[in-house]
């Protein structure tokens, strides 16, 4: 007989098929990203994503018998019936009354539900938003990382060796392979001791024991002097872990219009919007704080989840937004220990009164504070004066970006300069 | 007595696996199991799942349904809903075993004797598996296959390889000789060879699928008889060798996914006896083992506890039921099989003369060699098992408002619940019965199909897809008619290409 140990040859060996499957069922696949984009909250996109395809869309066809007709089964555990009884057909389809309509309800039922990695779900996420591959790497992997102590280990290298817990474990050894030695040392001396006081013994007796004693003794104190010192088995070093990464810490604000006219679709497009700064900033800071920021004639902090589901009507006023970004930086986030992102996603609409106090507010105020400020305008119509307003804005801060955009593609551009200084 | 145990603690080792192996052959030996040699493959719980998820075919083609299954099974076990199987095992020559390293000392011993010597042993005894596998080749043909397919997707792309392997899959139960046809070669046989050949010849000079109809209008046709001259009922086989469009790569991928098939089909018509068989023989084995003073009482404990649960048969309107368990039925026949041979009662001798009485492990080994589930269990099933099981049987028709049961665990109900379950395992009852029978060679080439219904069971809806397959191997429209006992057409289907 032959024992072969596999266990260091690949595993993984499912991952091509696994890929295939992934592959071909592409589209289903993204539509259940698609939902969990939407329903998740933004901070929590950076991860795996458990998907849902229903069954029957993946179902292998093969011929084979559907329900209907006549048929005989055999079942164990017969406990009340005897043959000629008559009983009512089970509830759920078993029958077979309904045909081949019953059988597909019930597949429909159980959905194949399967884990997508990180990167697998990012993969999804970046597909509709044409970045460069380079910029997708970037995005997807952890790359920085930072060593910290993470206890002691047996291995490691010369220079990581901790004296102090490699002495105590010596130490400890030496006790605890000594003990019995010791003991039977400790005996010894008191069983001389007591040779040497008995009187009752000759002298030739008593030599004779006491050289035997002796040399006891001695045998003893030699095991108890070759227990080594320190040990291989002593030593302890410090270990240091790798763990991914950055240093400071980040404050992202999102800014949205919620008047009338963002609809679901728009609204959409602006949560990828965020999630892709706010991805990038995951690159780059341990902690990335959040601040939704909703507006139409006034401006209110809100959370998450009222920022992108609530809708309101009636104007815009842009400036309210801007004040109250400005408010809570003073607040919270002084610049000096923050750095600030923010974006603005809208449909254009501002009172035209409005939009030359946003490009000052803009220009004097916020943007020496930030790091980048991202605008984006969804609309296919033309552009009103915030736009051209802005457009001054740009002129003057080079960390200012705008775009105009129609769909989740065009989201890319904005982000541009910030992620080409990045990849450069 | 201590000095006696082959180990005590529950981990393992490869010197303690090399003994219990030892051991345990020494005992199979003398039980005179006929194994091939074995070799046994320590693997992870992750590789497990991928061996899992190819049908045991570690080192099969690579394809999306194996995906699907795997993810399948990884979040199964993950949600630790299943245990993975203990073992899975190959029938090649060498008979290969998989250990998982997670397994104990006690669970790796219970896989060496079910596996290495159970189904080791059946697969080398079993008429089927003789017959139909060849055990020496089956792991090069497996690689051949995947260096073929994998040539294949480099030659002419992954998505086309994917396709014809899609359509193979849905013919997949489709694609076995189900009878051997005599080895002695009959008068019958050297003509069905030599149209063979002719058919061979006539596809390579292109006349049975010549471009152009031919239009000889007036003249009456020539007594040709049809095509093909006796239904086939080997569909994947027939498309293989006649179907017009195919590619030469396109026919070998039909022949491997055919082949493979035709390999697997023995195991499927054997579960019942197969992990019958290594069930009863990894409990005869380790229980020997424990008799002999060879392993500890908890070593024993440990094993009962997996081996009634593997054996554990819920009742049909238990929440876990889910069919009967063919490990369960398995044992319990062999274990009842060698109950009658040893200790037969009168009814025993009134139901099996011929064995009652007889040298067990004669008996058994005789059982094992020369049955298949089917016939199996109509031989050898015995009332005192229909009554320990309680089995009772139950008659569904759609036309009538109740169910009925037929026959219970009585006098007056054992022969109906064998016959009844065995032909439950009946694989050509219990598939629909579909055969090629005409090929439309002067007209449009359409593939005619006829689906033989037998109690008016109708075919599952995706029989459509299954036709699109066809079409799409055929190259030509592809129609079906169901035809009811009488012989009358009760429903068609049809597949035409054009859209």
């Amino acid at each position: 007989m032959q024992i072969i140990d596999r266990r260091l040859n690949g595993k993984n060996k499912s991952a091509i098929n696994r890929q295939r499957f992934i592959r071909r069922y592409r589209e289903q696949i993204k539509k259940a990203v698609g939902h969990t984009i939407s329903e998740r909250s933004i901070s929590d996109i950076d991860s795996g994503d458990k998907i849902n395809i229903p069954r029957r869309d993946i179902q292998e066809p093969s011929f084979h018998h559907g329900q209907g007709g006549v048929r005989e089964t055999i079942l164990p555990g017969n406990r009340e019936f005897i043959s000629g009884d008559r009983l009512r057909r089970p509830e759920g389809g078993q029958g077979g009354q309904g045909g081949d309509q019953a059988s597909d309800q019930g597949e429909g039922e159980d959905d194949f539900v399967f884990q997508l990695s990180r990167e697998e779900f990012l993969e999804f996420f970046f597909e509709d938003l044409a970045l460069p591959d380079m910029v997708k790497t970037q995005l997807a992997q952890v790359t920085e990382h930072r060593r910290v102590r993470a206890g002691y280990s047996h291995q490691g290298v010369p220079t990581n060796i901790n004296v102090v817990r490699s002495m105590q474990g010596a130490l400890a050894r030496r006790i605890a392979i000594g003990g019995p030695h010791r003991r039977d040392l400790k005996k010894t001396r008191e069983t001389l001791a007591e040779v040497l006081e008995d009187r009752a013994l000759s002298e030739a007796e008593r030599k004779e024991r006491v050289t035997a004693l002796e040399a006891e003794i001695e045998r003893l104190e030699g095991r108890l002097r070759s227990i080594p010192f320190i040990d291989d088995y002593d030593l302890r070093y410090n270990n240091r872990i790798d763990i991914p990464k950055p240093t400071a810490r980040a404050v992202m604000f999102c800014l949205m219009d919620v008047s009338g006219s963002m609809d679901e679709q728009r609204k959409d497009i602006a949560k990828r919007f965020f999630i892709l700064l706010y991805l990038f900033l995951t690159r780059h800071y341990e902690r990335i704080e959040l601040v939704f920021i909703r507006h139409h004639t006034s401006a209110t902090e809100v959370d998450e989840d009222t920022f992108f589901h609530s809708r309101e009507t009636g104007g815009t006023i842009v400036s309210s937004a801007l004040k109250l970004m400005l408010e809570i930086i003073q607040e919270r986030y002084s610049d000096s220990a923050w750095n600030i992102y923010a974006a603005q996603a809208s449909d254009g609409d501002n009172w035209t009164d409005d939009s030359p106090l946003c490009g000052k507010l803009m220009a004097d105020d916020i943007m020496p504070l930030l790091q980048y400020f991202a605008y984006v305008e969804i609309t296919a119509s033309e552009h009103q004066s915030l736009w051209h307003q802005y457009a001054e804005v740009a002129a003057i801060h080079g960390h200012f970006a705008q775009q105009a955009i129609s769909g989740a593609e065009d989201i890319y551009p904005v982000f541009r300069k910030l992620f080409k200084k990045e990849t450069a | 007595m201590s000095a006696g145990y082959i180990s005590e603690s529950s981990e393992w080792t490869f010197e303690l696996i090399e003994r219990y192996n030892q051991e345990i052959g020494q005992i199979a030996e003398e039980y005179r199991l006929d194994t091939y040699p074995r070799q046994i493959e320590i693997i992870s719980a992750e590789q497990m799942m991928d061996a899992y998820a190819t049908v045991g075919m570690p080192i099969g083609y690579h394809h999306w349904s194996f995906g699907k299954k795997f993810l399948q099974v990884e979040q199964n076990y993950r949600r630790g809903q299943m245990g993975l199987a203990y073992e899975i095992v190959i029938n090649s020559n060498p008979c290969i075993a998989y250990l998982m390293e997670e397994n104990s000392m006690m669970m790796q011993a219970l896989v060496i004797a079910h596996a290495a010597y159970g189904h080791n042993s059946f697969f080398k005894g079993n008429y089927l598996f003789r017959a139909w596998t060849n055990a020496d080749a089956i792991i090069d043909y497996l690689l051949f296959a995947r260096r073929y397919l994998s040539d294949c997707e480099e030659r002419y792309g992954e998505e086309a390889v994917e396709m014809v392997l899609d359509s193979c899959h849905t013919l997949m139960n489709f694609g076995v000789d189900r009878y051997r046809h005599p080895p002695q070669l009959s008068a019958r046989k050297e003509r069905a060879r030599q149209q063979e050949r002719e058919a061979y010849m006539q596809t390579q000079i292109n006349d049975l699928w010549r471009t152009i109809p031919r239009k000889e209008a007036d003249a009456p046709p020539p007594d040709r008889v049809n095509y093909p001259p006796e239904p086939q009922e080997n569909i994947l086989y027939f498309i293989e060798k006649n179907a017009p469009l195919l590619k030469p790569w396109e026919r070998e991928i039909v022949r491997i996914v055919r082949k493979i098939a035709q390999y697997f089909y023995p195991q499927r018509q054997t579960q019942v006896m197969n992990e019958g068989w290594a069930t009863f023989w990894h409990y005869t084995l380790l229980n020997t083992l424990y008799d002999r003073g060879k392993v500890t009482d908890g070593f024993m404990l440990e094993f009962l506890h997996s081996h009634s649960s593997v054996i554990y048969q819920p009742p049909f309107d238990h929440r876990y039921y889910s069919g009967i368990n063919p490990y369960t039925l398995g044992f319990a026949m062999m274990t009842d099989l060698r109950r009658i041979c040893e200790k037969p009662t009168d009814e025993d001798r009134r139901w099996f003369a011929d064995i009652a009485g007889s040298d067990w492990l004669e008996t058994l080994d005789y059982a094992m060699r020369n049955f298949r589930d089917e016939s199996f269990i109509s031989q050898f099933l015995s009332p005192k098992l229909i009554r320990e099981l309680k089995l009772f049987s139950v008659l569904d028709d759609d036309r009538k408002n109740r169910l009925e049961v037929t026959a219970i665990h009585d006098e007056g109900g054992y022969r109906h619940i064998r016959k009844a379950l065995s032909d439950h395992y009946n694989l050509s009852q219990n598939e629909p019965n579909i055969q090629i029978v005409h090929v439309d060679i002067e007209g449009d080439r359409a593939l005619t199909l006829r689906h033989h219904q037998s109690r008016r069971r109708p075919l599952h809806r995706s029989a459509d897809e299954v036709l699109k397959h066809t079409a799409r191997l055929w190259g030509f429209d592809v129609r079906m008619e169901t035809v009811d006992e009488s012989g009358k057409v009760v429903n068609t289907r049809e597949c035409s290409l054009e859209n």
